[in-house]
């Protein structure tokens, strides 16, 4: 398979990976584990974490953003270590699909979770997450199973616990060693599924309620505490590799809604020339140090159509590593243009980074629109031809 | 290193040079990889202020193009600031000893002396019988991100000064830094910045997206602008102009039209 390749090429540099190895922790941009023996049990260290996959072109640990079609114009999925930057859409309709999608995909793939937001306590946020859809096309992988385990309900599965969890009714399990689910947003995930994962909540209003001695550093108070949350919960549970995980190795999805709305204390949606103007630049320099340490993978949704200064718009995406903007026809003149009329907007991939390599995946396609239909979110290309212009 | 972009005569064994890249709406920091293996190459000392990716991203890309950053390093050639992971330090286990990247912790618009001072202290030429390294050569990867950090323009130009007062004038080195311009997105300080330094450095490397969009064979546009040249006869402000296409380990570089994909 590609990874395999990819193994190969690396021989030369197992070495010094190692030494690397030895004097920094754990970062995500180094291979799993030494080559011992031969090329196929080598590379089974790097799938070892459920939910993940190599990358194709170098072997990059990748996650799914929850919407395969996203991640296939992503070059795969979303790097380990690396931002997601959703700028948000206008009325901020579309955008906290693709946040839900994250996390639904964390919790079906077993991930830990972090959901900070200033506006939704985190709980209330996971019970809407949508409901993994049961295909048809699965059953046939896992046939026998399921029609065993179907006769006779009551028998507690040892292997397989994971089916057990989801409500019998369903056609057919949905396998969490996939990469990628399909989501039915008409309906909210199991109850089941969100009690067995882990997840740490973060809501803004609780945490600075309290008295806040003022830090002479220039980060907002609301950004210094989630700072210090998300660096804790890293450092608590082992995800940047510093204690020792006698437990399976595993991915924190960090999920941040609505960053740099003026709900986070920071003004820099309100005026154009604010005294904290720094303050989410920093903010994001020092998360994405975070993450470039441990294990995780962060989305952050972002309103920067409320920016006033542009100049912080384009620091912003020179310090994320993936920005994808949503644009939705709503209430703009494109509503009634014919060419848009299947579709409710248009994506834009405005960066994808080169990590470890000179290039990076980049699709062809510029022209992407997306469409929300009664139970899924899909990514179209625009087509072209029929049109009455 | 890209054999081609040498044989543009960028970076003959000039010393006491400053060096700019800048990058406008596409992705500079190809070059700084090339001057990075180049400078490691021809064995001179080496200080890279890798202040956007971490230092195992700057490793990988290096041995593709044939150099061993942990080597280097452990050579004592190549010294590596790593600005994410010193930022999470300074930032989480804050500590009363200064840091380079100290201004980090301050709430007002930092200075960027002890960042100086870390520079000077790595670079400074020890005179002791062992192998001894071509000349001193820093490499900031990128000065943009001070200006996002806090820092204002001013203060980075002032390192900028010192550090060419001492590396380029006093010890004979090199100064390489990579810039981002802002564009149409009407950043003064970052204007401020980029007229700053374009103005002081004798040799510009500009990339640019092509302005037509986007194009899956050629990336974009390198210009190449000699300015002070040093000696007096040659004209002043020598350009050339390139467009390149990069592969996985290289880049190939070809005259405006002349793509192989085109011809």
């Amino acid at each position: 398979m590609a990874a395999a390749g990819t193994c190969g090429t690396g021989t030369r540099s197992t070495g010094s990976m190692v030494a690397a190895a030895s004097t920094n922790n754990v970062t995500s941009f180094q291979r799993r584990g030494p080559r011992a023996s031969g090329a196929d049990s080598g590379c089974s260290r790097l799938v070892s974490i459920a939910g993940t996959r190599p990358s194709v072109r170098n072997g990059q640990l990748l996650v799914s953003t929850g919407l395969p079609a996203l991640d296939q114009l992503l070059g795969g999925g979303l790097a380990v270590g690396t931002v997601l930057l959703i700028e948000e859409d206008k009325y901020n309709i579309y955008s906290p699909l693709l946040f839900k999608y994250f996390l639904a995909e964390g919790i079906v793939s077993g991930h830990a979770l972090l959901v900070a937001s200033a506006k939704e306590d985190p709980a209330d946020i996971l019970q809407k997450l949508p409901a993994p859809l049961i295909d048809d096309s699965y059953k046939k992988e896992c046939d026998e199973d399921v029609c065993s385990h179907k006769m006779e309900p009551d028998i507690k599965m040892k292997i397989a616990w994971r089916y057990q969890l989801l409500p019998k009714m369903e056609a057919g399990p949905v396998s969490s060693s996939r990469f990628g689910h399909y989501y039915d947003i008409s309906k909210r995930i199991p109850q089941e599924l969100i009690e067995t994962s882990k997840w740490h909540g973060f809501f803004l209003p609780e945490k600075i309620s309290s008295a806040f001695n003022v830090e002479s550093c220039s980060l907002t108070p609301g950004y210094m505490k989630l700072l210090q949350f998300i660096q804790n919960i890293i450092y608590k549970e082992g995800f940047d590799g510093s204690n020792p995980q006698k437990k399976q190795k595993n991915i924190l999805r960090i999920g941040i809604q609505n960053l740099g709305s003026p709900l986070w204390g920071d003004d820099i949606c309100c005026t154009e020339n604010c005294d904290t103007s720094h303050s989410l630049t920093k903010f994001l320099y020092i998360l994405r140090g975070l993450l470039r340490t441990s294990l995780s993978a962060c989305i952050i949704t972002m309103p920067t159509h409320l920016i006033q200064n542009k100049a912080v718009i384009a620091r912003v995406t020179n310090l994320s590593d993936t920005v994808v903007g949503l644009e939705s026809f709503i209430g703009s003149e494109k509503e009634t243009n014919p060419l848009y009329k299947d579709y409710h907007g248009l994506i834009h991939i405005r960066q994808i980074p080169r990590l470890n390599n000179l290039i990076y995946d980049i699709s062809d396609v510029k022209d992407l629109a997306f469409k929300l239909k009664k139970k899924l979110f899909t990514i179209e290309h625009l087509q072209e031809g029929g049109l009455d212009l | 290193m890209f054999p081609e972009l040498n044989n543009f005569n960028t970076t003959r064994a000039e010393q006491g040079k400053l060096t700019l890249l800048c990058d406008a709406k596409t992705d500079g920091s190809f070059l700084v990889h090339h001057f990075l293996s180049f400078y490691l190459k021809a064995n001179c000392k080496v200080c890279f202020v890798a202040l956007v990716q971490s230092f195992s991203h700057y490793n990988m890309v290096g041995q593709k193009l044939g150099v061993s950053l942990t080597t280097a390093r452990e050579r004592g050639q190549l010294v590596v600031l790593e600005g994410l992971k010193s930022a999470v330090d300074i930032f989480f286990r804050p500590r009363e000893e200064p840091h380079p990247l100290q201004f980090l912790r301050e709430a007002n618009a930092g200075d960027l002396q002890p960042l100086y001072a870390f520079v000077r202290d790595t670079l400074e030429p020890v005179d002791c019988g062992e192998a001894a390294w071509r000349c001193p050569v820093l490499l900031v990867d990128d000065l943009s991100v001070l200006l996002s950090l806090g820092v204002g323009p001013v203060a980075v130009l002032d390192f900028v000064h010192y550090c060419r007062a001492t590396v380029c004038r006093e010890w004979k080195g090199n100064v390489v830094a990579l810039v981002h311009d802002s564009g149409d997105a009407e950043d003064k300080e970052s204007d401020v910045l980029l007229n700053g330094l374009s103005h002081q450095s004798h040799l510009i490397l500009r990339v640019e997206g092509l302005a037509t969009g986007f194009c899956k064979d050629v990336h974009g546009q390198l210009r190449i602008l000699w300015r002070r040249p040093l000696q007096p006869t040659t004209p002043r402000d020598r350009s050339l102009t390139y467009q390149y296409k990069i592969q996985d380990k290289s880049v190939s570089f070809f005259a405006k039209g002349m793509s192989p994909a085109v011809l």
